[in-house]
């Protein structure tokens, strides 16, 4: 997809997200806002999906011969669920049916509701990255050549589980494993380093033996050039830390930990959407 | 009383380990992983046929969890293997998401379960696995009682599509089911007919509930000795149409009275044929340091508890 479409796509993303949280009042917009450039260049540009003739996706839990992704910090549902429901995977109108009784589309990403795109449920944090180990290690079994993908929060960095799982996959040389960090440098409880700081990532993650990069999340052209970059080497996985901004976009949201778990009232969603006027074309859910 | 009688003693995780060989042979998609436990877990058999089935992950049971979830994405069916404690207790809440909650057809295979791990104490005497297991939707929890039970499961287990926990243990006990049984997830084995008592028993108080059986037998007691080896699904059933017998049930388990097979046991009489029932298992307690042989005396998993159960129990009737 040309950039322009890819940066019109995500408006009409971060849209979905105002609105389908502020319709529950409830759930993780400053994540999803922040995290929208990476889904849409990961979703529509970077990754090699199975499609009908039609241009379809095609969904089907074990994901041979292409690449996939799972959400590690799953709160940032919203983002995920917009961004599969616009690439195809179920109806864009059943976004509406967001953290409500009965929908597929539950508060944290679940498998138990067969919701197409959804390979493991995630909310729990720290379990991602293992989960994605273990995907990596099924394609190398299975001679699969193509990638997997796992986003994780920097305040999950803190979890224990995260550091098993980093140590492992450099071990067992996942080449075809990607692994991308939010740094928006906030959690619920206020900054990350002032929560429990995760001090120098790069570092960290070079000394378990990752490559590592970064990128500017809120750069679409930086997000699709250092993700197609990352699958370069056979043997290193590649970790990628994306500095992104908590609810870019709207710019009340902007740099405002507050906004991690808070849905906006009425009024603050119609200043919200003005931010964020939609292109030709695009329409909302 | 049946007569069983065994020619020779051995560790169900040996049953294990044979039933991985064995899978490594006829399952290409079976993969064996440990958290720095594979000489205890005996899979050096499937480690040498198929060294590229074995991942090991370290001492990170976490990891291994989430590992295992993600191998099933791509057909693979994960075994993973360490001591029951750390296969339940250390890592929940990964079994509850990744495993449970996202339905992965993943294997959780925990060996040195309860006090017959014998001298390293308490830290690893989980008693309490069976009960966590249970409770979580999706799971499937079974608890063999000998070598060639366990060896059955873990073959059975391969072909059963959804979670399991498959629990058994360290120390050497006598060899008594066939050698070519085959094993039936959620379907109660009939060690002994008998009308005056029904004796629920799982994993190692099987042998033990044959014990008191024959000794029973002498005193002209006919127990009902129902082998229930899976925990989940429970055979609701077989529980039923014994103490309709039997009017009376004792359970014995090597677990925490809390949450174990009296548990499950309960529940079904109390819901559907109210009927006295006494239990044999630990109340309530951690383990500690001792010969397994000791530990199961002074815990009372013994043949000698479950008579005394009986007794006590047959007098409400």
């Amino acid at each position: 997809m040309e950039l322009e479409q890819l940066e019109h796509t995500a408006t009409a993303v971060r849209r979905d997200i105002l609105r389908m949280v502020a319709a529950v009042n409830s759930g993780h917009p400053g994540g999803s806002l922040g995290c929208t450039d990476f889904f849409v260049a990961l979703y529509f540009e970077v990754m090699n999906r199975k499609k009908n003739a039609d241009g379809t996706p095609i969904f089907d839990m074990d994901g041979r011969d292409e690449d996939i992704f799972f959400l590690s910090n799953g709160h940032i549902s919203p983002v995920f669920y917009s961004v599969l429901a616009r690439a195809g995977y179920f109806p864009v109108a059943e976004l509406a049916t967001f953290r409500k009784l009965d929908s597929r589309l539950q508060g944290h990403p679940t498998t138990a509701e067969h919701l197409p795109g959804i390979r493991i449920a995630s909310g729990s944090l720290g379990q991602g990255l293992s989960v994605a180990n273990g995907a990596a290690y099924s394609k190398k079994l299975n001679g699969d050549k193509n990638h997997v993908y796992v986003l994780m929060g920097d305040g999950e960095q803190q979890e224990g589980q995260v550091w098993e799982a980093a140590q492992f996959a450099p071990n067992k040389k996942l080449g075809n494993l990607t692994a991308i960090i939010d740094l928006n440098h906030a959690q619920i409880d206020g900054t990350t380093d002032n929560v429990n700081s995760n001090r120098d990532l790069a570092a960290k993650y070079r000394a378990f033996g990752w490559y590592v990069d970064e990128m500017e999340g809120n750069d679409m052209a930086d997000v699709v050039r250092t993700l197609k970059k990352s699958q370069e080497d056979p043997d290193v996985p590649t970790m990628i830390l994306m500095h992104t901004e908590m609810g870019f976009g709207v710019d009340y949201m902007v740099g405002n930990y507050k906004w991690h778990g808070t849905a906006p009232n009425a009024e603050q969603l119609t200043q919200a959407l003005n931010e964020l006027p939609l292109t030709v074309g695009m329409t909302d859910y | 009383m049946k007569k069983y009688e065994y020619t020779e003693k051995k560790d169900t995780r040996s049953g294990f380990g044979a039933g991985m060989a064995e899978l490594g042979k006829s399952h290409p998609n079976v993969v064996a992983l440990t958290a720095d436990l594979a000489g205890s877990l005996k899979l050096e058999a499937f480690i040498k046929d198929n060294p590229e089935r074995f991942v090991q992950c370290g001492i990170a049971e976490a990891n291994m969890i989430g590992v295992s979830a993600g191998l099933t994405i791509g057909g693979h069916i994960p075994f993973a293997t360490t001591f029951a404690n750390f296969a339940t207790g250390r890592v929940y809440d990964q079994i509850r998401q990744s495993v449970a909650y996202s339905n992965k057809n993943v294997k959780i295979c925990a060996s040195h379960a309860g006090v017959t791990l014998g001298e390293d104490g308490a830290t690893h005497q989980i008693l309490e696995d069976l009960g966590m297991m249970k409770m979580l939707p999706n799971m499937t929890v079974i608890n063999p009682c000998d070598y060639n039970q366990t060896k059955a499961a873990t073959l059975a287990i391969a072909d059963h599509v959804g979670p399991v926990y498959l629990r058994f243990g360290r120390p050497v006990i006598p060899v008594f089911t066939p050698a070519d049984q085959k094993f039936e997830i959620g379907k109660a084995w009939v060690v002994n007919e008998g009308s005056d008592v029904s004796i629920f028993c799982t994993g190692h108080l099987v042998w033990e509930a044959i014990k008191a059986g024959e000794i029973l037998a002498e005193e002209g007691i006919e127990a009902d000795i129902i082998n229930i080896h899976t925990i989940k699904p429970l055979d609701e059933e077989a529980i039923l149409a014994s103490v309709k017998k039997t009017g009376c049930a004792v359970s014995a388990e090597e677990h925490m009275l809390n949450g174990g097979l009296g548990d499950s046991v309960a529940q079904v009489l109390a819901q559907h044929y109210p009927a006295p029932l006494e239990y044999v298992g630990v109340h309530d307690t951690f383990g500690e340091s001792g010969t397994p042989d000791q530990l199961m005396t002074k815990y009372g998993l013994t043949a000698d508890k479950i008579i005394e159960q009986v007794k006590k129990v047959m007098a409400r009737k």
